[in-house]
This record gives C-alpha cells, sequence and structure tokens, in this order.
C-alpha cells in the first residue's frame, strides 16, 4: 500500500461542515473531465493510488485510466463498495427485497431465481453477495485494483447486526476472484478489529476516522490509540483534518505519535491544496514502522 | 439490560436492529417481519429469534420495550398493543397519521408511566440543539419568521410499488418529509396556531403528494413556511434547514452547521461577534457508542436507553409527536379547500379585508375540537 491515498468525497458534493461547500463542489465536479483533472495534478505531485467509491460516474474516470494506460503504468484503484445511497434509495422507493432484485443480473440464472422469490439458503447468500460484489467491480476490469474495501455504512451495518459472516465472504471472494487484499472502512474500528481477529481474518487493513480531535472515531480515542500501537492490522486514517476543523500541519504532526500508521487517505480539489499536503506528510511521516 | 423487540425490518427496522444490537444496555431478542427471506436471513446469520406476527411475539417473549418499524398505518395498533402489556415504546416518524389516535396513545403511555419515543431523529442531531439552545436564550431576539425546507431524492419517476406511494398506507411526501420539517418547527419555535395557503401537489406520483407548501401563524407576530419535495435529485440525500429570522438577527441551520448573523451580540453569548459567526458539526457532534449512518440515528437510540433506565420523559415523546401528525392534518385540510380567486376588474375597488383572511385559515380547533 502506498503511504498517500487520494479520497474521492470532494467529487460526490460530500462535505461533513457545510452545504454550500458541498454544492459547490458538486457543480465544480459535474463534468467527469474536471475529476480527471484532479487526479493528473495528484499523479503529478506522486500520488498514484485512487481510493474511490464504486458510484457509476467514476467509470468515465475508470475509462480514461483504460485508455491511457501508458502514461500511467503504475496507477492503482482502490474501489470501496457499496455506493451505499444508491441501494438506500431504492430500498426507499422499492422495499428492500426489490432493491437488492434491481441491482441483479437479468441473465444470472441465480439473479432469475432471487427475482422469483426464491427463499435464500446459506449457499444463495453468499452467492448473492458474490454477484453483487462482481456488479460493483464491473467499472474497473483492466485496471490495477491491489486493495478493495468494503464501505463503512456496510462494515458498520453488518458489525452492528453481528452478521460476521459477511465479512469473510467478502474477503475470501475478493482474494480469490480478484486476487486483492480485502479492506474495511469503519467508524468502529476498535469493535470491527475484534470482530475480524475472531473471524480470524488476519492483519487486516482497516481504514477509519483517525484524527486529533477524536471526530468519529467510536470507542473513544484511547481504544485507537491501542490499536494504532499495538494492533495485528494495518491502519490507513482518513478525516485526518476532521472535515477542516484542524489545521493541516497540526493534523499531521499529531499522526506522527503513530509510527505504524500505514497509510493516509485525503482528499483536495486544488493542485496546491494537494501539494502542500503532500508535502507535509511526506516531510513529517515519511514512511511507517514495519509493525 | 433492557430486552428489545423490534416489528417491521424494513430500512429503518434494519438500521435499528444494527444499533440496538451493538448497544450495552439493550438485549436484542427477537425481531418481527412479514418477509420471511429477510427473516430467514436474518436467524441463519445473527441468530435473533424471529416472528411473522407481532401478536405472538409479544405473547411469547418477555420484552422490556419495542420498537416499531413497520409502514406507518399499522403503527398505532402495534403501539397500542404493546402499551397494554406495559413495554415501553420506540415508535418510528410520523407515529399516528390519524392525531386523534396519536394523542390517545400518548396518553395511554403517559398514564403508565411508559417510556414513549418518536423517531424523529432530528432532534438528536448537534447543530439543530444548539439553534435551540441559542434561540432559548433569545439570541436573535424577538422572532417574526421561520421557513422549514426539505428536499431529497426519493420518488425520481411516475412509478413505485411499496407503501410510500400510497396514501392508505401513510405514504407521501407529507408525511415522509415535511412532518420532519414540521417537527423540528415544533421543536424549535413551538406548535402553529393555524395554517394556510397550503399546497399539495404531485410532480410523479399518480396517489400521493411530492411536494407541500404552507403558511405557518404561531403567534399575531410571527409567521413561518414550509416547502418540502421529495422529489429533488439535486440533493444527494434528505436535507432539512430552518431558517429563522428575529428582532436581532437570523439563524440558518441544517445539519452540518448553525450560521448565526447577530446584529449586536449585546454580551448574551461569549464567543459570538456581531455579524456572521458559523459552527459546525464537528465542534457540536457529541461522541456515541456505535456509529452506522449518522450520530443522530445512534444517539436517539442510546437516549431511549437512557430514559428507560432512568425513567425519565424522552426528547421526542408521543405527544410532541401527536402535535406533528396534527400539524399536518391541518396542513392536509387546509389543501383541500376551495382557493380564493379575485376577479381582476375588482382589484383596487374592493378590500379583501381582515374577515375573510381568518376565515380562510385552518386552525386547530377546526380539527380537533377538544385541543
Amino acid at each position: 500500500m502506498d503511504r498517500i491515498l487520494f479520497g474521492d468525497n470532494q467529487f460526490f458534493g460530500v462535505n461533513h461542515a457545510s452545504e454550500d461547500k458541498a454544492r459547490a463542489q458538486a457543480m465544480r465536479f459535474q463534468d467527469i473531465e474536471a475529476v480527471i483533472g484532479v487526479l493528473r495534478d495528484a499523479y503529478a505531485e506522486g500520488i498514484k493510488t485512487f481510493m474511490c467509491t464504486t458510484h457509476e460516474r467514476m467509470s468515465g474516470v475508470c475509462d480514461y485510466f483504460r485508455d491511457n494506460a501508458d502514461k500511467y503504468p503504475d496507477y492503482n484503484f482502490y474501489p470501496c463498495m457499496p455506493y451505499a445511497h444508491k441501494y438506500a434509495n431504492a430500498a426507499a422507493e422499492l422495499g428492500i427485497l426489490g432493491a437488492v432484485r434491481s441491482f441483479l443480473p437479468d441473465n444470472n440464472p441465480l439473479g432469475a431465481l432471487v427475482k422469483g422469490g426464491l427463499s435464500l439458503a446459506r449457499k444463495d447468500v453468499e452467492g448473492l453477495a458474490k454477484m453483487l460484489i462482481d456488479a460493483e467491480m464491473k467499472m474497473f476490469a483492466g485496471l490495477k485494483t491491489p486493495v478493495v474495501f468494503l464501505q463503512n455504512v456496510a462494515t458498520d451495518f453488518l458489525l452492528g447486526l453481528g452478521f460476521d459472516e459477511a465479512f469473510r465472504i467478502f474477503a475470501d471472494h475478493i482474494k480469490d476472484q480478484y486476487n486483492a487484499e480485502p479492506a474495511f472502512i469503519t467508524m468502529n474500528a476498535p469493535r470491527l478489529y475484534a470482530t475480524l481477529t475472531k473471524l480470524g481474518i488476519k492483519n487486516p487493513i482497516i481504514c477509519a476516522n483517525i484524527n486529533k480531535v477524536g471526530f468519529r472515531m467510536c470507542g473513544g480515542i484511547d481504544a485507537y490509540a491501542e490499536l494504532l500501537n499495538n494492533g495485528d492490522c494495518r491502519m490507513v486514517a482518513m478525516s485526518i483534518f476532521a472535515s477542516g476543523a484542524l489545521h493541516p500541519k497540526e493534523a499531521i504532526e499529531w499522526l506522527t505519535q503513530y509510527p505504524k500508521l500505514r497509510s493516509v487517505v485525503f482528499g483536495a480539489s486544488s493542485r496546491r491544496n494537494i501539494a502542500e499536503t503532500k508535502s507535509l506528510i511526506d516531510s513529517l511521516m515519511p514512511e511507517a514502522v514495519a509493525g | 439490560m433492557f430486552k428489545v423487540g423490534i416489528v417491521g425490518l424494513g430500512k429503518m427496522g434494519l438500521s435499528h436492529q444494527s444499533m440496538v444490537n451493538a448497544h450495552p444496555d439493550l438485549d436484542l431478542v427477537a425481531v418481527c417481519d412479514t418477509s420471511t427471506y429477510v427473516l430467514d436471513v436474518l436467524s441463519k446469520y445473527t441468530g435473533v429469534k424471529t416472528y411473522t406476527d407481532h401478536n405472538v411475539m409479544l405473547e411469547k417473549e418477555q420484552l422490556d420495550c419495542l420498537f416499531v418499524a413497520t409502514p406507518t398505518r399499522y403503527h398505532s395498533q402495534i403501539v397500542g398493543a404493546a402499551l397494554e402489556r406495559n413495554l415501553h415504546v420506540f415508535c418510528e416518524k410520523p407515529f399516528a397519521l390519524n392525531p386523534e389516535m396519536a394523542y390517545k396513545l400518548a396518553e395511554l403511555a403517559e398514564s403508565k408511566g411508559l417510556v414513549n419515543q418518536v423517531g424523529y431523529h432530528y432532534r438528536f442531531v448537534g447543530a439543530f440543539n444548539e439553534a435551540k439552545r441559542l434561540l432559548d436564550q433569545q439570541i436573535i431576539g424577538d422572532l417574526h419568521h421561520v421557513r422549514a425546507e426539505a428536499y431529497g431524492p426519493v420518488v425520481l419517476r411516475p412509478k413505485g410499488s411499496t407503501w410510500r406511494s400510497q396514501s392508505a398506507e401513510g405514504g407521501g411526501c407529507l408525511f415522509d418529509y415535511s412532518c420532519h420539517a414540521i417537527d423540528l418547527v415544533n421543536y424549535l419555535v413551538g406548535c402553529p396556531l393555524s395554517v394556510s395557503g397550503s399546497v399539495l401537489n404531485r410532480i410523479f406520483s399518480t396517489d400521493v403528494d411530492d411536494e407541500i407548501y404552507s403558511t405557518f401563524q404561531f403567534s399575531p407576530k410571527l409567521f413561518g413556511q414550509l416547502a418540502t419535495n421529495w422529489s429533488d435529485e439535486s440533493f444527494r440525500k434528505m436535507s432539512v434547514k430552518i431558517s429563522l429570522w428575529g428582532s436581532n438577527g437570523r439563524i440558518n441551520v441544517d445539519r452540518q452547521e448553525v450560521q448565526i448573523y447577530l446584529r449586536s451580540n449585546k454580551g448574551l453569548e461569549p464567543g459570538l461577534l456581531t455579524g456572521w459567526n458559523v459552527r459546525n458539526t464537528t465542534e457540536l457532534t457529541r461522541p456515541v457508542w456505535f456509529y452506522v449512518r449518522g450520530e443522530e440515528y445512534s444517539a436517539q437510540i442510546d437516549h431511549f436507553a437512557q430514559c428507560m433506565k432512568h425513567r425519565t420523559p424522552t426528547a421526542s415523546t408521543f405527544r410532541t409527536a401527536a402535535e406533528t401528525s396534527l400539524v399536518a392534518a391541518m396542513i392536509r385540510a387546509d389543501a383541500g379547500k376551495a382557493r380564493t380567486s379575485v376577479d381582476p376588474a375588482s382589484v383596487g375597488t374592493t378590500s379583501p379585508g381582515a374577515e375573510q383572511r381568518d376565515s380562510s385559515r385552518f386552525g386547530i380547533r377546526s380539527i380537533f375540537g377538544r385541543r
């Protein structure tokens, strides 16, 4: 995993601090060319991994990097699935089952069975999950996807339910089908780590909010410190600026107390901001200490 | 530990299940839904006990409380059955559609001393609570106008097969979206005394409303406007915004931030300046024990658990939800009335006057005689 990963919230009008800023970003990145322009800037600054939601808009970005593979031979996508609002909106309109059905391929025999209302036996849930994962992965065909994340809404929903087997199904399918490392985004890292350990998923990649003010670090900042210092896991820090509450230098200096922290993901819209944040990380926390 | 049952496993029921199951003071015992498909999967993979009939579940399980997240039409019947068995109840919004029934259930819960809460989760958003705190100390002086807006992407095509698209089931933007905005207005400002100029308009739906507009009156000098539309996909998800104007400035508040403009701070609130001030979610949000989809969803469940523990009233009771249902019913009744049209030839020669204005408003008394 690279030290610095590029995030995508800014491209979708996701801003946890302001609805107005979110809308301004949605307008600015209306044209997928604007998104690609920022990714080119990030690449020019040396950021070669894009941690990217499986939103349908991203297929334009995938097309660009496929068509220009010679210019970006070392470019990685870390898909983050599923794009939860797609499912949530469909569930509100079609019901839970209707939503699942609407995302299954029509030509698949299992899809047809589920659409026919077949009650699910154990094997069928696994098959269903695999089909949904494959549907989300489709747009990345031909691109390098060495790490695939389960989005936090899905991870945390399943974690709360105690639907632990889902993590194993996801991990196995990502390894077997895509020869990639399964990874998990969560707002509840200490609890997730305990569950993954119980399942025997070793040295997992866990991406979570890690910031000086403890914003969305459920379980408490001390439990996160324990995980960062002594956990048998590879931690990726997101929301390091706590939605703009922290000054970049202050935020990154605070992270240096965790030498085993593997990677940092951040999003930015201007080349200047990308360059500033990258150079702060490069100078203050050049590489992780092997755990 | 409080033993919990959940009825209705749609989007909200499942989300409650996840958070209840992760709560240290709550013990999820059983769930109930009509879909055996969902029940089979949950039973197999999470080990929870499942039922297809809530009466059987209530009969067989020794529960302390019940979460009700069925389509709205079934709320009052299930809530009533739970209260009769002396269970504390958390019911999804918009509680009972019929305000009279909503008040009856509130009285029943209160008379039995049972903890009762309705899932108006915006009451648990840090920014709205900060706005309430500032309003309670009259930071922007005497209020004269409040505007409540809710927009989002629910119905975007002339199609739809769930209960949300059927008026008899309690569907429609009025009950799904407007109720959140109304409830927040009630929470921040109080219940309007009358509504007028109400519009329930259809954009895509055939059986229910997709957008709602209404004018509220709270007092002789305080008016409000409601604008809600669930067919607006320019919003990524539901967005609720309340704007308030007072003699000393204004407040705009949404889930992300509180914007405060003060004509003068007058030493009321340290840290606020004359002119614009912004406080955002990072500083206003309190940590929760478990996060799935927004702190407020976790916080409202923890609040319910704490209220059961300490036997205290909740911040979103059956009674406040009944008031919200009442305002929704007033809007519906007002929208059904004939509209006043003005003959262009008569403009300037007669004045509509106060008499006509009064008769065109829909007040609490006209809906609900005994209040």
